[in-house]
């Protein structure tokens, strides 16, 4: 199988009590392992709703999204938790690393979560910063890094526990225009793989190039694949 | 995951210190406060501890505490010595009388008057002289504190210190005089009155005259005997009251909380700063995980269970609460050790010591608690809010 995300009619609909707000709208889309697919759109369109449902953090309000095969919705709470845990990786917009953890320590979250020994996980830790260019720096805390040095660290913690699929979120939006190419075409390096996808929510339009296929949305759908 | 936890609560020391600081003056309030109260309480009964050698006290049936002094006749002794299972009864005097000090003033003080043979209820702690010399004539023993504080005589110089009363000096005590042969070191009482003592017969002609004089029978039960049945049968055949030394204590601290302001002022000064430290703890610690929730948000995210959320929590709150009143315990006995030697009461037994260790537990929980709440309420997709 060379699927890793299939989204069908997928809708979710925010209920305030007060209103509700249909956030997506019958979403339909297909994301090929090794494939690089960017989700781009106006704010508000529907996009991180969207990574959200895909990533397994927000359950949808009707229609379909498997991941590899496996139905999320249909999931009890600890297997979904699990498979999060293994099949995933999280690359964000503010990086969100710990500011008490070093640089390796913060690579070493997801395998420690996956239940590797904390030695061993910063072992493979700074292994992992090597291949991002951090390997002098594992031992820095994330305000000793720039913003593009943090968002390798982000990558790297992505990428630790080998996960199936990353989903970024505005990887490049907190940095300069140099640092954002730099940060893609690091994704680009050591991010794709024949068994592992990536999905990345963007509106920073310089960054495009880098994309297999760019799925752009308004208002709760997909408009247009290219 | 618990080194994340330890190091998400000491990343930010500003902050970590006053969660700290924060359950430390909890637990300092919850300790201190008590302490003082404990002592002083301890103070309403401590001439009873320091009086170690009977098993029983005998004494009138109005009598409700220690200082409640309500006179015998003389013969009520030998009614006692009569009852069987007595080894032996001394009588005792306790009242207070005014002594006249070297400047012209009268300071009240604690009479004590002992049996003139075996001088039973003498001062276990003798600073200076000897107990025989009680035997001497006009002869008293006072205590320390009394000797430099209250009897303490003027000094010489105008603004001068108080020249602390030694062996040798006399008193006058209801215009007889009292030679001073020894100082004592003994428990301040709850008024903090000198104490002086001298014999039975003697206290007897210091005092305003009475027609009874007896404050205390002191009793010695024979080998074997069952105090409480001996007190009950003293009771039959006397008419008198008979405690034992724990039961007069019990009394004697009953009469105080009931009759008293202190347990209500204590109460509420330990109610309110258990409030109060339970408020900043807990607000501080709440205040740190609210902080934290993007970083509780992203760990979530990445496949965190809520369980394992609620144990870093947890550990967090159980090492801020152990430092916390490791250290307030700690400031609480360096207080008590730095004030020995005042006039302050204190006391800290191991029952507060766990009073307290529940309380900052139950603080440490509670905002535990709320924190807990808070981050399995949280929808992990926060994180991609930027």
């Amino acid at each position: 199988m060379n699927t890793a995300v299939r989204c069908e009619n997928l809708t979710k609909i925010y209920d305030t009590g007060e209103q509700t707000v249909t956030a997506l709208n019958g979403v339909n889309l297909n994301i090929k392992l090794g494939e690089l697919m960017m989700l781009v759109g106006p704010s508000g369109c529907g996009k991180t709703t969207l990574i959200s449902v895909i990533a397994g953090i927000l359950d949808q309000s009707s229609g379909l999204c498997e991941l590899f095969g496996e139905n999320l919705l249909t999931m009890k709470s600890k297997e979904k938790l699990r498979f999060r845990a293994e099949k995933i990786g999280f690359v964000f917009q503010a990086f969100n690393l710990l500011p008490a953890l070093n640089a390796a320590e913060n690579v070493a979250v997801p395998l420690i979560i996956n239940g590797t020994k904390r030695s061993l996980a910063i072992r493979k830790a700074i292994e992992i910063l090597e291949r991002v260019g951090l390997g002098e720096r594992w031992n820095s805390y994330p305000s000793q890094l720039s913003g593009g040095q943090q968002q390798r660290v982000a990558i790297a913690r992505a990428l630790v526990h080998s996960p199936n699929l990353i989903v970024c979120d505005e990887p490049t939006s907190a940095l300069d225009h140099r640092s954002g190419h730099n940060v893609m075409n690091l994704l680009k390096e050591v991010a794709i793989d024949k068994n592992r996808a990536l999905v990345i929510v963007t509106h920073d339009a310089r960054i495009f190039e880098f994309a297999d296929r760019i799925a752009e949305m308004d208002d709760g759908h997909i408009i247009d694949v290219r | 995951m618990n080194y994340i936890a330890i190091q998400m609560l000491m990343g930010d020391k500003g902050k970590y210190i006053g969660i700290v600081m924060g359950l430390t003056f909890a637990s300092l309030i919850m300790t201190q406060q008590p302490a003082i109260f404990m002592g002083l309480m301890a103070r309403s009964y401590s001439f009873l501890t320091d009086v170690g050698l009977p098993d029983i006290w005998v004494m009138d049936n109005k009598v409700q505490f220690i200082d409640d002094i309500k006179p015998l006749q003389d013969t009520e002794l030998y009614r006692v010595r009569g009852v069987s299972g007595v080894e032996w009864a001394m009588p005792m005097y306790k009242g207070m009388l005014k002594a006249r000090l070297a400047d012209g003033t009268f300071q009240n003080c604690n009479v004590i008057g002992l049996d003139d043979t075996t001088l039973i209820g003498a001062p276990a702690t003798l600073l200076e002289g000897s107990l025989a010399d009680l035997r001497r004539s006009d002869s008293v023993i006072i205590d320390i504190d009394g000797a430099t504080e209250k009897l303490a005589k003027p000094s010489t110089m105008k603004g001068g210190k108080k020249m602390p009363l030694k062996v040798g000096d006399t008193l006058e005590l209801n215009d007889k005089r009292a030679i001073i042969v020894g100082i004592a070191k003994v428990t301040r009482t709850f008024q903090s009155q000198p104490v002086v003592y001298t014999t039975y017969s003697r206290a007897k002609t210091y005092a305003p005259r009475e027609r009874k004089l007896l404050s205390f029978v002191l009793v010695k039960a024979k080998q074997g005997q069952n105090l409480k049945e001996l007190t009950q049968r003293i009771q039959a055949k006397t008419g008198l009251s008979a405690y034992t030394t724990q039961e007069f204590m019990d009394l004697t601290f009953t009469y105080f909380m009931k009759n008293t302001g202190i347990p209500i002022n204590f109460g509420i000064s330990v109610t309110l700063g258990f409030i109060v430290g339970a408020a900043i703890a807990g607000q501080t610690f709440y205040n740190f995980t609210l902080e934290n929730i993007r970083q509780f948000g992203v760990l979530k995210a990445m496949g965190t269970s809520n369980w394992t959320l609620l144990r870093m929590i947890l550990l967090q709150a159980l090492l801020v609460g152990s430092i916390g009143y490791g250290m307030g315990v700690g400031l609480t006995a360096l207080f008590g050790y730095l004030m020995r030697h005042s006039i302050l009461a204190f006391k800290f037994p191991w029952q507060l010591l766990l009073f307290s260790g529940l309380g900052v537990g139950f603080i440490c929980m509670l905002a535990a608690l709320i924190s807990i709440l808070k981050v399995i309420r949280l929808e992990p997709a926060i994180v991609f809010k930027g």
